[in-house]
């Protein structure tokens, strides 16, 4: 069974404002039977104000997918229309103290019957262009359709760049058949019928790198690893984290991992990500280290 | 309230019979040998395991004790013997199944079909029910073999496998069952049938986890999964998990005692529990063949409402039961069973089962006929699809836009 936190128990046992609402001038229906899950978020809506004044929700679910509602209408009640559309499904789940992998599909359907409602409430129709697919990874909870729309748009070849695009593959590694699977199927419908090769698997061990380049300045330097941190910044961001050089001696690059990345215990996962960017950057063979590990100054 | 835990997921596992494990002590502290081994501590080990196979033997009615490999559970048996149909006869190609068969048989046979095998799945109908002319037209020359289960692990919908056998035999095809959940169940004599091979689980009849065995008759072409030692006569290598193996003979010998007990006592609890039920909650039905089930096991949709969700508020109250849901399983499709059958999502999400066993008492039954309509009753007043004493009307219905 999963391992719901107490709130989401305790949300699941004792839902907040279930039931239909009398007098919503705002109805979302949204909900994917074939996964199980249906939602109705009805809201109260001062026409002046704009401001909800109330939140009911009638769920066909789960677990989750009830804690979920009942989260969902708590959250929003007191906001403006314009406010309760800035609640990410993240939220959600961080109000719930985080739900299972397999689970966060049910604040999705909470965030998406927020913005149907909110349609009908301003006259607006509102269409569903999420679609969702079978649980590939579920250390990222990494979807089977989001892997083949992300291999399709950039072209991938290899699970490694699935990893670094879409995080499915990073952390167990149990998904590398499915992903090796997913490039397959794309690769076939690519090359067209009659000339299938087999995906190219994960290399046992990583390319050598390049011969070291010839000597770079510091300042040059510096600033192609700050382009790298950059370029990572989004993603680490997207999970509430963030990085910061700290400091670069040698061949030893340090770095503050911040927010939600502080401790986290994806924390190899993602300097050894890093390093592998800055090699390629930099063309030499550098050690992307937390700046725990920096020597005290002498 | 009483909140002593009730178990009615005995499809899942059961409980291991306090009999098998006095009967297994033994094998971890004083014989603790080698079964291969010339001395003494390994002899001991030796006969218990001949004792054992005796067991099984005569719960299966096979002809003979050497029929019985063991294996470490009910997937490795499904395994070995579909591999071996395969790489015995390397001219055939072709498996057929069912789509209704447990994972061990369909995630394998998926493989098979990306490896270049080619797999027939038999349909069923709205009870769960093959149909044997379909299957009749499917055997040809290039079917290396059947695998048909003998009973359904979430409706209990009996197969006749050993109807299915004689057609196979007659074309020269090799059959093997699943017979993980009927063994124990419904009575078994494998040496009138012309079942070829049978895969059977020690945990689901009050032995251990970690035991299985498979049926392979006499004559059978096998070719072994595992490769290494002598021990099970060349076709299963690895040292014998003498305690579990112990356990398994000793839990089939008391299933072959219980068997009658199974077929009066706890059916007639389990058709209590399911007329219970459906006498105070509408819009649910039972699913499957109803008329020709596993004794122990009901199976009630529960419409407009979700499985997990009912299984929590079980869990609450101590009950303990499984669901064909979508969201029990992490996977975003109900039961691959209940769409076979052509349930519809609605109901197919609500799809509770109860499997009984010899340890089920009354007093659990009236409990769990009690708590299960207050539980239903609370889920449909959250869900969209009801409305006050029903489905939600075609005048107010509801109709999300789906993903």
């Amino acid at each position: 069974m999963w391992e719901y936190s107490d709130k989401v128990r305790e949300h699941f046992f004792n839902p907040r404002n279930s039931g239909p609402l009398d007098g919503a001038n705002a109805v979302g229906d949204v909900g994917s039977i074939q996964c199980g899950d249906a939602l109705r978020l009805m809201l109260k809506v001062d026409p002046q104000s704009g401001v909800i004044e109330d939140a009911h929700f009638q769920t066909f679910g789960c677990g989750s997918a009830i804690a979920s509602s009942s989260a969902l209408t708590e959250i929003i009640k007191g906001m403006t229309v314009d406010q309760a559309l800035t609640v990410s499904n993240q939220d959600i789940a961080d109000y719930l103290d985080g739900l299972p992998p397999e689970k966060m599909h049910c604040s999705v359907m909470g965030r998406e019957a927020l913005q149907a409602a909110v349609a009908n409430y301003r006259g607006e129709t509102w269409s569903d262009e999420h679609e969702e697919g079978a649980l590939v990874c579920k250390c990222f909870a990494v979807d089977a359709v989001l892997i083949e729309d992300v291999i399709k748009a950039n072209n991938l070849n290899t699970v490694e760049e699935v990893t670094f695009y879409t995080k499915a593959g990073g952390g167990c590694t149990a998904c590398h058949e499915g992903v090796e699977e997913i490039l397959a199927k794309v690769k076939a419908a690519r090359a067209g019928p009659g000339e299938v090769s087999p995906p190219p698997a994960c290399p046992a061990t990583p390319a050598a790198p390049r011969p070291p380049a010839a000597r770079m300045p510091l300042v040059q330097k510096i600033r192609r690893i700050e382009e790298v941190l950059e370029a990572v910044r989004p993603m680490l961001q997207r999970d509430h984290g963030d990085v910061e050089l700290a400091d670069v001696q040698g061949r030893k690059i340090y770095v503050h991992l911040k927010g939600a990345c502080a401790g986290c215990m994806m924390e190899a996962a993602t300097l050894g990500g890093i390093q592998q960017k800055m090699i390629e950057a930099l063309g030499e063979l550098v050690q992307v280290l937390p700046a725990a590990l920096m020597p005290a100054e002498a | 309230m009483d909140l002593t835990p009730i178990y009615l997921d005995n499809n899942a596992t059961t409980r291991v019979d306090p009999a098998v494990v006095a009967a297994m002590l033994p094998f971890f502290t004083e014989h603790f040998g080698n079964a291969s081994s010339i001395h003494a501590f390994g002899a001991s080990v030796g006969r218990a395991l001949k004792q054992a196979r005796g067991q099984v033997q005569a719960l299966l009615g096979a002809e003979h004790d050497s029929e019985i490999i063991f294996t470490s559970c009910g997937t490795e048996a499904d395994s070995t013997a579909i591999l071996s149909a395969l790489k015995a006869q390397p001219e055939r190609n072709t498996v057929i199944t069912t789509a209704v068969e447990h994972p061990a048989i369909l995630s394998l046979c998926e493989w098979l079909e990306k490896e270049g095998y080619v797999v027939h799945k038999l349909r069923v109908d709205r009870k769960g029910q093959l149909d044997l002319d379909e299957y009749r037209a499917l055997l040809h020359d290039r079917v290396a073999i059947v695998s048909a289960m003998w009973a359904n692990n979430e409706t209990g919908t009996l197969f006749p496998v050993e109807e299915m056998a004689e057609i196979a035999a007659a074309r020269g095809i090799m059959f093997h069952t699943d017979a993980v959940q009927a063994l124990g169940k419904v009575p078994v004599d494998l040496k009138r049938t012309k079942i070829d091979m049978l895969s059977l689980s020690g945990h689901k009849l009050h032995a251990p986890k970690g035991i299985g065995a498979l049926y392979l008759r006499r004559g059978c072409r096998f070719r072994p999964l595992l490769r290494g030692g002598h021990q099970e006569r060349g076709r299963r290598a690895g040292t014998e998990n003498s305690a579990a193996i112990v356990g398994l003979g000793k839990a089939c010998e008391l299933a072959q005692a219980q068997l009658a007990t199974g077929n009066s006592v706890v059916r007639r609890l389990r058709d209590k529990l399911e007329a219970g039920i459906l006498a105070r909650v509408g819009h649910a039905f039972p699913t499957g063949d109803v008329g020709n089930r596993l004794p122990n096991t009901c199976n009630i949709a529960f419409e407009y409402i979700e499985g997990e969700a009912i299984l929590l508020l079980l869990n609450k109250l101590g009950i303990a039961a499984s669901s064909g849901s979508a969201c029990t399983s992490g996977s975003l499709e109900p039961s691959h069973v209940m769409r076979a059958m052509g349930i519809p999502y609605t109901a197919a999400h609500g799809t509770i089962r109860f499997s009984l066993s010899r340890d089920t008492s009354e007093a659990e039954v009236d409990r769990v006929i009690a708590a299960v309509p207050p539980i239903v009753e609370r889920l449909r007043n959250l869900s969209p699809y009801w409305n006050g004493q029903g489905p939600a009307t075609p005048e107010q219905p509801f109709a999300p836009s789906y993903a």
